[in-house]
C-alpha cells in the first residue's frame, strides 16, 4: 500500500510540473473511505479533469482484519465461522467453499440430502445477493425507489434463513461434514411460495429500473470490458461472463448437485455495464430454475456425517476447493501439517481481482459513470480485504 | 364572471395615499404572511414528500410523531435549530454563511408575485413572467458560493454542476414561458389567468400548448435540481454536493429553498399553462361553467398545485439520474430545438388566430 502512496504523490508533483496557463488542471480526489457508493470502506483516489476520470487508483486495506492469519490459530470447524464475514452476501456459499476442502481431504462422501439442501441453500444465497445488488444499483444511479423494493424481497429469504438457521446474516449452517440442522419443517413450502411471489415481482424490477431510458442511456456501452481483460485481471463471476466468457464453476467444475440439474449460463456479448446487470437479472431466473427442481426432490437421509464435537484433523499435504460465488470464484487452499490447526490458509476471493477492472475501465468516462461501474462490479469490501 | 384582482401592493399604495404607517403596516402583514406562508409550506411539503416516498416503496413513512407522523417535520426543524453550525476550516466564511440566504432569497422573492387566489398575491408586477424568471435565477447564485466557499472539492464540482445545469435549462424555461405570454398578449400572471377564462392555454393552444407545458416542466424540473436532474446534489456520486459542508440551520435553508422551489415551479406552471386560479371553463358551456366555479378558484389553485407537485415526487422516486453530458445533450440538442420551433409555430398561431376559443 505504501508503494501505491508513494507513486500517488510522485504523480501529483509530476502533473503539477507540466502546468501551462491554456490546459485545464488535473485534481486528486479520494472517493471513499466514507463515501456513499463505494459500499463500504473501498478508497479510490480519482485524477479528475473537470468531470472527467482520468486514473483511478484502488487503494485497499481500510476492513483488512487478518482473517487468513486468524484461520491459522483455529480449527477447520472453528474457521467455517469466519467465512461469512469476508463476503457477507454469500454467508452459505463461503461455508460450503471452507466445508469442501475439508471434506475433499478427509474424503468424505456426502449423501444426497446434504448436497440437494447445501445447493438450494446456495441458490437461495445467490438469489438474495443478487437482489440487494439490484436495489443498490439502483440506487447508485439516483434512483432510490428499487433499493427498498429489494430489500423487501430479500426480506422473504432471510425469514426462511432464519427459520433453519437462526441468523440472518452471517450465517453459519454449512458445516465440514455436513449441515449444522436439518431444515426446518416449513422449509419447502416457504421457498415454494416465494419461488410463486418472486416471478411477476422480477417482472415488476424489470419494469421499474431496466426498461427505464435514462438507465439504459447510462449503462449501455459504458465501461467496457473485453474477454482479454478481465482475463488477464483475473475477474470472475458476473464480471467475467459479462465480458462474454462462459466461465461457471457450476458447470466448469460441478460441486453439489450442479451436473445434476438443469440451468443456463447467461453470457454478456460486449462487457458493459448493461452486460453485467442483464447478467444478474438472468442469475437471479436461473438460481429460481434449480431451486425450482430440487426443491421437492430432497430425499431422506442423515444431516450430518461427522462427529461433531471432534476436533477435525486433516492429513499432512495441499488441498483447493473453489466455488462460484454470486461475485465469481471463491477459492480455499489450505496447506495441512497434520495437526486439527491449518499451517495456512489462503482464500481467493472474487472481489479482490474484480475490483481492478475498475482500473482498466473507467479512464476518460464521467465521475457518474465511475459510480455506476462501481456498482456494477459488485463489490463487497470486507471480501476484497479479508 | 367578474374577477376582481386584489392584492397586498394594492392596498398599501392605497394606504399609501392617508400615511406611511398604514402602507408601512401592509407591507409588513405581505412579508409576514410570505414568511409564514413560507415556513409552514416546507414543512407540508416536506412531510408529503416522505409520505409519498414512503408509499412509493412500500412502507409507512414517518408514524410515530403524532397522529401518523404529522409532527415529524417540526421536530426535524427543531433538531435543525439546536444543531451546531459548523463552518469548515480555510473556509470562505462570510461567503458560507451568506450562501444559503441567497438561495432561499430567490425563492422568497418569487412567493410574492404568485397568484393564489383572486384576492390574495401579495404583488401583481405587470413584468410578472420577466420577475419570475429574473428572481428564480438567484438561487444558482447561493448554489454556487455555498459549493465555492465551502473549500471542498466535491462541493465545488456539485456547483459547477448545478451553475452549467440551472443557466441552460432556464433558456427553455423561458422559451416556453414566452409562448404563453404570446398567446395571452401579457406578461402580468393576472392577465395571464385571465385570459384562460375561456380555457386553459394547454389545451386551447394545440399541440404547442402541450408541448410548451412539457417543455417548461422539464427544465424547470431540472433548474430545480430534482431527481432525475439532480447532479448537483448526486447522493451517490458527490456525497451530497454543493451542501456537503453545511450544517444545522444553514442546511436547512438550502432544503427548504429546494422543496418551495417545487411549489413554485408547479405554481408557475399552474398558472402559465393549467389557468392558476380559474377555475375549468370551456368557452361557450356557460353551463358547465357555472357548475365548475361552484369551486373556489384558491381550491382550483391549490389542486392543480398539489397534482403538479405530486407528479415532481412521483419523478423522484422513480427515476435514476442522468450523467453530466446527457444532461447538456437533452437541454441543447433536444429541449432547446424543440422549444424555438414551439416558440415559432406559437407566433404563427397568434398570428393567424389558430387557436380555440378565438
Amino acid at each position: 500500500m505504501s508503494v501505491i502512496v508513494s507513486s500517488l504523490e510522485q504523480r501529483i508533483r509530476a502533473d503539477n510540473l507540466k502546468e501551462s496557463p491554456l490546459s485545464t488542471q488535473e485534481y486528486f480526489v479520494n472517493m471513499g473511505p466514507q463515501h456513499p457508493s463505494t459500499h463500504g470502506v473501498l478508497r479510490m483516489v480519482v485524477k479528475l479533469d473537470g468531470e472527467t476520470v482520468r486514473e483511478v487508483i484502488p487503494v485497499l486495506g481500510y476492513i483488512h482484519r487478518g482473517i487468513e492469519k486468524m484461520g491459522e490459530s483455529f480449527g477447520y470447524r472453528q474457521f467455517v465461522h469466519m467465512t461469512d464475514r469476508i463476503d457477507y452476501l454469500s454467508a452459505l456459499i463461503n461455508n460450503w467453499a471452507v466445508s469442501m476442502t475439508v471434506e475433499k481431504a478427509a474424503k468424505i462422501e456426502l449423501n444426497d440430502r446434504i448436497q440437494i439442501i447445501r445447493t438450494i441453500m446456495a441458490e437461495l444465497q445467490r438469489i438474495q445477493s443478487h437482489q440487494l445488488w439490484w436495489g443498490v444499483f439502483g440506487m447508485d444511479m439516483g434512483a432510490f425507489t428499487p433499493f427498498l423494493y429489494g430489500f423487501r424481497d430479500r426480506e422473504i429469504i432471510t425469514d426462511i434463513f432464519e427459520e433453519t438457521i437462526g441468523a440472518r446474516l452471517t450465517m453459519n449452517y454449512i458445516q465440514p461434514g455436513g449441515l449444522m440442522f436439518d431444515i426446518h419443517p416449513n422449509f419447502q413450502k416457504r421457498v415454494k411460495d416465494f419461488l410463486k411471489y418472486f416471478k411477476p415481482k422480477l417482472e415488476e424490477y424489470e419494469t421499474l429500473l431496466s426498461g427505464n431510458v435514462i438507465l439504459q442511456e447510462r449503462v449501455r456501452n459504458v465501461g467496457i470490458m473485453d474477454a482479454k481483460t478481465a482475463i488477464s485481471i483475473g475477474a470472475t463471476g458476473p464480471v467475467l461472463r459479462a465480458s462474454g466468457v462462459k466461465h461457471d464453476l457450476r458447470k466448469l467444475d460441478p460441486y453439489g448437485v450442479y451436473d445434476k440439474v438443469d440451468f443456463d449460463v447467461p453470457v454478456g456479448r460486449i462487457g458493459d455495464c448493461w452486460d453485467r446487470y442483464w447478467v444478474r437479472i438472468e442469475e437471479i431466473k436461473q438460481s429460481m430454475r434449480i431451486v425450482e427442481q430440487l426443491i421437492d426432490n430432497i430425499p431422506e437421509g442423515k444431516t450430518m456425517l461427522m462427529k461433531p464435537a471432534v476436533k477435525i484433523k486433516l492429513p499432512e499435504g495441499t488441498y483447493y476447493s473453489q466455488v462460484e460465488t454470486p461475485r465469481g470464484v471463491l477459492g480455499v487452499f489450505v496447506v495441512s501439517d497434520g495437526k486439527d490447526k491449518p499451517y495456512r490458509i489462503h482464500l481467493r476471493t472474487p472481489n479482490f481481482n474484480n475490483i481492478w477492472s475498475i482500473t482498466e475501465m473507467s479512464s476518460n468516462w464521467r465521475l457518474g459513470d465511475l459510480v455506476a461501474m462501481l456498482s456494477s462490479l459488485d463489490v463487497v469490501v470486507p471480501d476484497i480485504d479479508r | 364572471m367578474n374577477w376582481e384582482i386584489k392584492t397586498v401592493a394594492m392596498f398599501a399604495s392605497e394606504a399609501l395615499r392617508e400615511g406611511y404607517l398604514g402602507a408601512a403596516g401592509y407591507i409588513i402583514l405581505g412579508v409576514v404572511a410570505i414568511a409564514g406562508f413560507l415556513a409552514v409550506l416546507g414543512m407540508v411539503l416536506i412531510y408529503a414528500e416522505r409520505k409519498v416516498a414512503g408509499h412509493f416503496q412500500c412502507r409507512l413513512g414517518p408514524m410515530r410523531v403524532g397522529w401518523h407522523g404529522v409532527l415529524q417535520t417540526v421536530a426535524d426543524t427543531i433538531k435543525l435549530f439546536l444543531k451546531e453550525d459548523i463552518v469548515p476550516f480555510q473556509a470562505d466564511k462570510v461567503l458560507h454563511i451568506l450562501a444559503p440566504l441567497f438561495t432561499l432569497l430567490g425563492t422568497l422573492l418569487v412567493l410574492a408575485v404568485v397568484p393564489f387566489s383572486p384576492g390574495m398575491q401579495v404583488a401583481d408586477v405587470n413584468i410578472g413572467v420577466v420577475y419570475v424568471t429574473a428572481v428564480g435565477g438567484f438561487g444558482v447564485l447561493g448554489i454556487l458560493l455555498g459549493g465555492w466557499s465551502s473549500n471542498n472539492k466535491w462541493s465545488l464540482v456539485g456547483a459547477m454542476r448545478a451553475g452549467a445545469q440551472i443557466i441552460s435549462y432556464e433558456v427553455s424555461a423561458t422559451l416556453a414561458l414566452l409562448v404563453v405570454v404570446l398567446f395571452s398578449g401579457s406578461l402580468k400572471l393576472s392577465d395571464i389567468i385571465l385570459s384562460q377564462e375561456q380555457g386553459w392555454w394547454i389545451w386551447r393552444a394545440p399541440v404547442v400548448g402541450l408541448v410548451g407545458f412539457v417543455i417548461f416542466f422539464i427544465a424547470s424540473t431540472a433548474e430545480i435540481n430534482r431527481t432525475p436532474f439532480d447532479l448537483p446534489e448526486g447522493e451517490s456520486e458527490l456525497t451530497a454536493g454543493f451542501h456537503t459542508e453545511y450544517s444545522g440551520m444553514r442546511f436547512a435553508f438550502f432544503f427548504l429553498a429546494e422543496f418551495i422551489n417545487m411549489f413554485i415551479i408547479s405554481a408557475i406552471a399552474a398558472t402559465l399553462y393549467l389557468g392558476g386560479w380559474m377555475p375549468f371553463h370551456i368557452g361557450g358551456l356557460d353551463g358547465f361553467n357555472a357548475v365548475m366555479d361552484l369551486l373556489p378558484p384558491g381550491a382550483w389553485f391549490a389542486g392543480k398545485t398539489s397534482f403538479l407537485i405530486f407528479v415532481l415526487m412521483w419523478f423522484r422516486w422513480t427515476f435514476p439520474r442522468l450523467r453530466v453530458d446527457q444532461l447538456m445533450r437533452l437541454e441543447w440538442k433536444i429541449l432547446l430545438p424543440i422549444g424555438f420551433v414551439n416558440l415559432i409555430a406559437a407566433a404563427f398561431m397568434v398570428m393567424f388566430g389558430w387557436y380555440y376559443g378565438n
